[in-house]
């Protein structure tokens, strides 16, 4: 299998895998929300956002260092809205924003890293999340896999009958490449419209009533909604 | 005996003018098993799809007594179970399970009913303990028996089968044809597979440009076109005109 595992993680097994989607959307929801709105955040909150991160993280058997470097990658494109106070005479306020925006991104990879992205879309869809964006989401996911194995093949035999090593070739078949995937993925789409019709489709997915939630589930959301609370309380108190 | 299917004078021309069928007029009766040879591109595929009402055009196409209209596709793509070519096509949805449960949710059957029917045909196909997987993890044999099992949970008296055995390798092949043997649906086999054919059908009929052009048994099919021995009939073969 050739395709980039982008579930990896979410098919590990830990006590927080286990959790119902649901409650562990709401916890995420509950911490980055709790976490970007105080203006000016002391460095020991954050610090303890950041332990209880690592904590959740932790109990997923999340690597914890691809768990750290993966959420970085926002910090380039917060980087934009954090120069800005910088210049503006507000360096704290800059540091504040690059930190919010990486514990953020914390938070968002330890729900998707333990949770799969078919519970998550199902957990969205009961919390009343669009179904139709949602509906898109699911497709998008799992087609990326036949479009990048289709993509993959295509390079290999356009490297298999590339003589030279010209970029200008080389631009030329990659642009036809890009225009034939475009192509059969658009065939794609029919046939797979076909093959929902012919299960009687009839515009809008059913889906199996969600299960209710378990004692675990009830615990979890308990436990995090107490730590926010507190913590919360604390920083009224400063 | 009222046959399952009966079409007849079915044409059909798609929107760059070519003429995909011409004129065709077939039948199923209960317990056949059909095969459908033909080169590529001669209407085999585009014949199937009229059967489930996903094409339309002039003609009269009858599945157990009731046309193919828009009126009557929730019945007829209950009574008909079509398998793509390519399974990728077919498994769509997120997990193993929900792709099964796909068919019967949308009959409207009960939680019960619905899970008792993915249960048993994952088991028939031999997929249960893949309930829970995404179908892009699966090898193409598993991905050709889920979409069976997807296929079968909408209990349909006739199963349409296009290349079944495309993109498997023998063992999966062979293993197909375990599965596909004993099921007690008419069932019409659009394929290249000599051996396959001569596994499973009880009759075949041969296509050309858009026409059925012989009808008779494998091994009549199979003489009159001179592949004996061959195990695979020439794809490209057109030309070829009963």
């Amino acid at each position: 299998m050739h395709h980039v595992t982008l579930d990896r993680w979410s098919r590990l097994a830990s006590p927080l895998h286990a959790l119902d989607a649901r409650v562990k959307i709401l916890a995420a929801l509950a911490i980055v929300v709790s976490l970007v709105l105080p203006q000016r955040p002391s460095p020991w909150l954050l610090a303890t956002y950041l332990g209880m991160l690592t904590a959740l993280a932790a109990l997923a058997r999340l690597p914890m260092l691809a768990w750290f470097w993966r959420a970085a990658w926002v910090l380039p494109f917060a980087a934009g809205v954090s120069a800005l106070n910088f210049f503006g005479g507000d360096p704290a306020r800059g540091a504040f924003v690059l930190a919010k925006s990486y514990l953020s991104a914390c938070c968002l990879l330890w729900l998707l890293g333990t949770t799969s992205l078919h519970a998550l879309l199902r957990g969205l869809e009961s919390l009343g999340a669009p179904r139709f964006l949602l509906m898109v989401a699911q497709f998008l996911y799992r087609y990326l896999f036949v479009l990048s194995e289709q993509a993959q093949h295509m390079r290999q035999a356009r490297h298999c009958r590339a003589g030279s090593g010209r970029r200008q070739p080389l631009f030329q078949a990659a642009t036809g490449a890009v225009a034939v995937l475009f192509a059969r993925s658009y065939d794609r789409a029919e046939r797979i419209h076909q093959a929902m019709l012919a299960r009687g489709f009839q515009g809008h997915f059913v889906l199996l009533t969600p299960p209710l939630l378990g004692a675990r589930d009830y615990a979890f959301l308990a436990a995090v909604s107490a730590a926010l609370a507190a913590l919360q309380l604390a920083l009224w108190n400063l | 005996m009222e046959p399952l299917i009966r079409v007849s004078g079915l044409s059909y021309r798609y929107d760059d003018g070519a003429q995909a069928l011409d004129g065709v007029d077939f039948t199923l009766f209960a317990g056949e098993t059909v095969a459908l040879f033909g080169p590529n591109g001669s209407g085999k595929t585009t014949f199937l799809l009229h059967l489930v009402g996903l094409l339309h055009n002039g003609g009269d196409i009858q599945v157990c007594g009731v046309p193919v209209d828009k009126t009557n596709l929730a019945f007829v793509r209950r009574k008909v179970g079509i398998l793509f070519q390519d399974s990728d096509d077919q498994l769509f949805m997120p997990t193993v399970f929900d792709d099964v449960a796909f068919g019967p949710l949308n009959l409207g059957l009960t939680v019960e009913e619905v899970e008792r029917r993915v249960g048993c045909c994952l088991s028939l196909v031999g997929m249960e303990a893949a309930a829970g997987r995404a179908p892009y993890h699966l090898s193409a044999g598993e991905k050709r028996r889920v979409a069976l099992a997807g296929v079968l949970a909408m209990e349909p008296e006739i199963l349409v089968l296009d290349e079944p055995a495309t993109f498997l390798d023998p063992p999966g092949r062979a293993a197909l044809l375990e599965l596909l043997r004993p099921l007690r649906q008419a069932k019409i086999i659009v394929t290249h597979d000599v051996e396959l054919a001569q596994e499973l059908a009880t009759r075949a009929v041969f296509f050309s440009r858009g026409k059925i052009v012989a009808s008779g048994s494998v091994e009549q099919i199979v003489e009159r076109f001179g592949w004996a021995g061959s195990r695979r009939c020439p794809a490209g073969a057109a030309g070829l005109t009963g």
